[in-house]
């Protein structure tokens, strides 16, 4: 059982009208691993991430989470979306409800906790994240590193077993940025299963085992973060990796 | 309006010129008021109309009659309003349905905030206050009170339903992404994500159809309901007097100032509300 890949991408295959977006992923995840995504803008990155948590249908290829294909006909898709995690890349909030309504959403209305049960293991999840005293104030009243833990310990209400987090960075002023990396370190460290795409080389190369480099849709490289960033043998990475540094993202 | 309302806000900005602005525009009113009613009250006919329009005696005799009346129009516009709010919502969210196969409740959807939005409301209240009694069929309620309060149901969830679907065409997708993406399913996220958002946004715009309904609950007078026009009507009939009119008129005007002032206050919180928004984070 634990030796069963947490994710398989096969020839996962995805466009909008005649853009195509992913051309033929293949990826493979095994249990507790973190795997950061790098890749430009528009290389598919976001795609993906959705594609697996089947926000977006795939045209061709086949997902599968936890031994269980969930791309196939019958899935209930629901179901899927709740055992997987994903933090977006703006975070998503639901502005009308306060962080406790956003943390506590989900485990009342989909895995039917009562009030009192959900409010409790929420409470545990914003006690581990520093946000106890924040449970009823509303997400335009947070910090962006404050937001983003609320979005983490959101996705993270329902158990998932995979966690799917989008260009977290991204969004965040650069002082705020090593506040959210501590705690997607805590997150690697506690075990979680974590996809991750991201611009922080410098991150990538400290939390992840393996690196993929996307580029138009095709998973080009991969391998460990120390060879991908000082000897990656495509010279698309190169380009790449030559721009992240010349931008001091790494 | 608004030219003033941006002249006001530029100067607090100066600063020390409040005083000034208030002087010149308590002037400028005066002037403006003073002028008009100089012309009515100067005007050769002025004698005759106060005494058909504005009548002391008239106005305190029929007061109580005009007044007792208007509560079945407050009745009627209280239930439609519940009504409207349930069957409008109901009429967007159908029209936002996605996929091949809500394809036909989709276009009747359309078709119906079509055609109550092109029928004028006086003919919808007209033609079912008097068809549908006349069917006499057994269990259907004849009252033309009841066809009447169903007309401006049918008419103004057409408008309201064009209101809501702003307002959730308005919540950006990524929030049902979000959704979705905990396990809701597609209900659930609009019951619990996309349709609060979306009702907040839109109670300004709702507020103001809902004083265009309490001003047409006059038009069931068209089919025999004794309202607040119709009770008028008979009473300027009984005395050749306009003032009865006049008291209508008044009476709509208590209720739908204070509601037009408080929709300008809630739009004027929520911009201030985007502006103090965008400053944190």
């Amino acid at each position: 059982m634990s030796s069963q890949p947490a994710l398989i991408c096969e020839g996962v295959r995805k466009a909008f009208g005649k853009l195509e977006v992913l051309r033929g992923i293949d990826l493979e995840l095994a249990e507790h691993e973190v795997v950061c995504l790098i890749g430009a803008s528009g290389s598919g990155k976001s795609t993906l991430l959705r594609c697996i948590d089947l926000l977006e249908p795939i045209d061709a290829g086949r997902i599968v989470v936890a031994g269980r294909d969930i791309t196939g006909r019958g899935v209930n898709t629901n179901q899927v979306r709740r055992d997987i995690g994903i933090v977006f890349q703006g975070f998503n909030l639901f502005p009308h409800m306060s962080v406790m309504g956003n943390v506590t959403l989900a485990p009342r209305k989909v895995m039917g906790l009562s009030r009192s049960q959900a409010e409790a293991e929420a409470m545990e999840l914003l006690n581990r994240f520093g946000l106890a005293d924040k449970r009823d104030e509303y997400p335009d009243r947070l910090s962006g590193g404050q937001q983003h833990r609320v979005a983490i310990v959101r996705a993270l209400a329902t158990h998932p077993q995979l966690m799917l987090l989008d260009e977290v960075t991204s969004a965040l002023d650069p002082e705020l940025v090593a506040e959210v990396l501590n705690v997607i370190r805590e997150l690697a460290e506690g075990g979680m299963t974590m996809l991750i795409a991201t611009h922080e080389m410098g991150f990538a190369r400290d939390i992840a085992r393996r690196v993929c480099f996307l580029d138009e849709g095709v998973l080009l490289e991969q391998g460990p973060p120390e060879q991908i960033c000082s000897s990656p043998r495509e010279e698309r990475t190169q380009q790449f990796l030559e721009r992240i540094i010349a931008a001091g993202r790494m | 309006m608004s030219a003033e309302v941006e002249g006001h806000r530029g100067s607090r900005i100066l600063g020390g010129t409040d005083a000034r602005y208030a002087a010149i525009a308590t002037l400028s009113t005066l002037v403006v008021l003073g002028g008009l009613t100089a012309l009515v009250v100067t005007s050769p006919g002025w004698p005759s109309v106060k005494e058909k329009f504005f009548n002391r005696q008239e106005f305190q005799y029929w007061f109580s009659d005009v007044a007792h009346a208007f509560v079945a129009n407050v009745q009627v516009f209280l239930i439609a309003e519940v009504l409207i709010l349930i069957w409008a919502l109901t009429i967007a969210v159908i029209r936002g349905l996605p996929g091949p196969v809500f394809f036909p409740l989709r276009v009747l959807a359309v078709i119906y905030t079509d055609v109550f939005r092109g029928i004028p409301t006086i003919l919808v209240v007209y033609l079912l206050g008097f068809g549908v009694p006349a069917l006499q069929l057994s269990g259907v309620p004849s009252s033309e009170r009841f066809w009447g309060t169903v007309a401006l149901v049918l008419v103004y969830s057409a408008y309201v339903a064009e209101v809501y679907r702003a307002g959730i065409d308005s919540v950006h997708p990524s929030q049902e992404a979000a959704a979705r993406s905990l396990g809701l399913s597609r209900w659930q996220s609009l019951r619990h994500v996309i349709i609060p958002q979306a009702v907040r946004r839109v109670i300004p715009p709702l507020l103001n159809d809902f004083i265009g309904l309490q001003k047409d609950t006059a038009l069931l007078s068209v089919i025999g309901v004794v309202e607040v026009f119709r009770q008028a009507e008979l009473g300027q009939a009984a005395d050749f007097n306009y003032t009865p009119l006049v008291i209508a008129a008044v009476l709509f005007i208590a209720i739908t100032i204070p509601q037009a002032r408080f929709t300008d206050w809630l739009i004027e919180r929520d911009r201030r509300r985007q502006l103090a928004g965008g400053g944190t984070g």
